[in-house]
């Protein structure tokens, strides 16, 4: 289905969701209210004409304004994808979890809290997945710094 | 000891790993048991953990290109291509046709390879020894061919963005002609000692069972959704590279000795996934041209503003790269979605309820790299 049918049927059913929508992007994206976030995921899911029964990957992007949170969705189904990001403040980056829409989402999301310091809200098991449960800070962000030591030992 | 009955004692936890013959790395498997039954198996990952998403915000897009060989290092030329075709993508190159062929063959060769590598880790977890010393044989030949195009062994830095380091070693062709006709019968002993082997099959039909919705919900991709009966290849579905050109089969599990998604499914999908490379190989070598191996680029690669997600079918699933660019010579953010990195999260999803020795054929079946999984 085009990216623009998909769009269309978002504003139809949620209509305060979209932020922006970008058509012009290699990989065409929409912009949304993180607020919304659950509402447009289970949408795009359930929908029958959009079916988007895999997600892809989540990344974090440290930008100077604000943590984006990108999700590549993706239908085996009907062979189209698409990409939501949301905006979130970099004090107190908080969104709702997609985990009760696909269950790939679980692994994803822990890795963006670990690396990212993003909180998603209604996680089953929010832990640190790469770094050890103890390291302080999120290594992704731009500003982060490296530690001196770690248990002792000079890194 | 006395008066106590046996349903009074607690749940057992095992820790399985890290260092453990049969996770195929430095995986740990918390394992929660009742007796031999695993009521509950929690992958515990991130001890090969080397940053190499950060590490590419600080280098050129071109350095970048020998780490990827480290992610999943048992097909490092198809982590290459997947890297080099998104950096492409993004800039918008066009590859040279030459290098399109060397490319595919290079991508179904490590394809082999790698399915050599899963197959015989396989057997050996199950304690079928044999067939892994073969399957070693057989993929030191295509070691061999990588070694006379690139120098390495393992970590092959063989792609560049808009080609191919070099060109095919004189002798080349010939050697891979003498491999494909000494390989295709090689997988009938495989068979024979492995596939339809009475023992091989009770230890893995109808074992781990991963149905297809389940697949699709954690985001399991390559011979493992398959396995489930899903028809899915994205050298068939979404095409890159030159793979329209070829004809080949997309084999998926039907469940012919237990039921569909098992263990053995994902193995055999594998089995047949060798055959259908050497059909792709065998037709890339009669269309290769001649011609220009890289396309004209300047030396540093400054690619434009935007952002640009691209994946290939890898041995072990869809390898996808996130690059957002800001027009410097290093990417702003890079993200890797490795496809071992899901297979293993539907991990804690099939094992409940098996015994141990069962959750070692999983665990095998799903072919898991924990270079890619940690990054």
């Amino acid at each position: 289905m085009e990216f623009s049918r998909i769009v269309d049927l978002i504003r139809e059913k949620i209509p305060q969701a979209i932020i922006e929508v970008n058509e012009k992007a290699i990989d065409p994206f929409v912009k949304i209210r993180p607020d919304h976030l659950n509402a447009v995921a289970r949408l795009l899911k359930g929908e029958e004409e959009i079916g988007m029964d895999m997600l892809l990957s989540i990344s974090g992007v440290d930008y100077p304004e604000s943590i984006t949170v990108v999700y590549h969705i993706f239908s085996i189904k009907n062979n189209h994808s698409l990409v939501l990001k949301v905006d979130l403040p970099r004090d107190n980056p908080k969104v709702d979890t997609v985990e009760n829409v696909w269950k790939a989402a679980n692994w994803h999301e822990r890795e963006t809290y670990d690396l990212f310091g993003v909180v998603f809200e209604g996680h089953p098991d929010l832990r640190r997945i790469l770094l050890p449960d103890d390291w302080e800070g999120h290594p992704l962000r731009k500003d982060y710094k490296y530690p001196p030591t770690y248990h002792g030992l000079t890194l | 000891m006395k008066g106590r009955d046996w349903k009074e004692y607690d749940e057992l936890n095992v820790n399985m790993g890290p260092q453990h013959p049969s996770t195929h790395g430095v995986l740990r498997l918390l394992l929660k048991t009742d007796g031999e039954i695993v009521k509950e198996a929690i992958p515990h990952i991130g001890y090969l953990h080397r940053s190499i998403e950060k590490i590419a915000e600080k280098i050129s897009y071109t350095q970048f290109i020998p780490y990827t060989d480290r992610l999943d290092y048992l097909a490092a030329m198809n982590n290459n291509l997947a890297y080099t075709l998104t950096v492409e993508k993004l800039m918008g190159i066009e590859v040279p046709e030459r290098a399109q062929y060397i490319r595919v063959i290079m991508a179904e060769l490590n394809r082999i390879a790698s399915h050599l590598v899963a197959i015989g880790t396989f057997g050996l977890d199950l304690g079928v020894v044999t067939p892994f010393f073969y399957a070693f044989r057989e993929r030191e030949y295509i070691l061999d061919l990588f070694e006379m195009c690139c120098g390495a062994r393992l970590t092959y830095n063989y792609m560049r963005i808009g080609g191919v380091a070099n060109d095919l070693p004189p002798g080349f062709m010939d050697r891979l002609k003498d491999f494909l006709d000494y390989f295709v019968p090689r997988v009938e002993e495989y068979n024979q000692l492995m596939s339809f082997n009475k023992i091989f099959i009770e230890r893995t039909a109808g074992i781990g069972v991963l149905p297809a919705d389940v697949a699709k919900n954690y985001g399991v991709t390559g011979p493992n959704l398959r396995g489930s009966g899903v028809k899915w290849d994205l050298r068939k579905n979404l095409p890159y590279c030159i793979y329209p050109r070829f004809e080949f089969n997309i084999p998926v599990g039907t469940g012919m000795v237990g039921k569909v998604g098992d263990s053995w499914d994902r193995y055999w999908v594998r089995v047949q996934e060798m055959l259908e490379s050497v059909k792709i190989i065998r037709q890339a070598m009669e269309q290769i041209p001649g011609g220009d191996i890289r396309a004209k680029l300047p030396r540093l690669i400054k690619p434009p503003v935007g952002e640009v997600f691209f994946r290939a079918e890898n041995p072990r699933g869809e390898l996808g790269f996130y690059i957002i660019s800001d027009g410097s010579p290093s990417p702003y953010r890079l993200k890797i979605r490795a496809p071992s990195f899901c297979n293993l999260s539907v991990f804690e999803e099939i094992s409940r309820d098996w015994m141990i020795a069962d959750l070692v054929a999983i665990l095998g079946s799903l072919d898991i790299v924990l270079g890619e999984i940690d990054r």
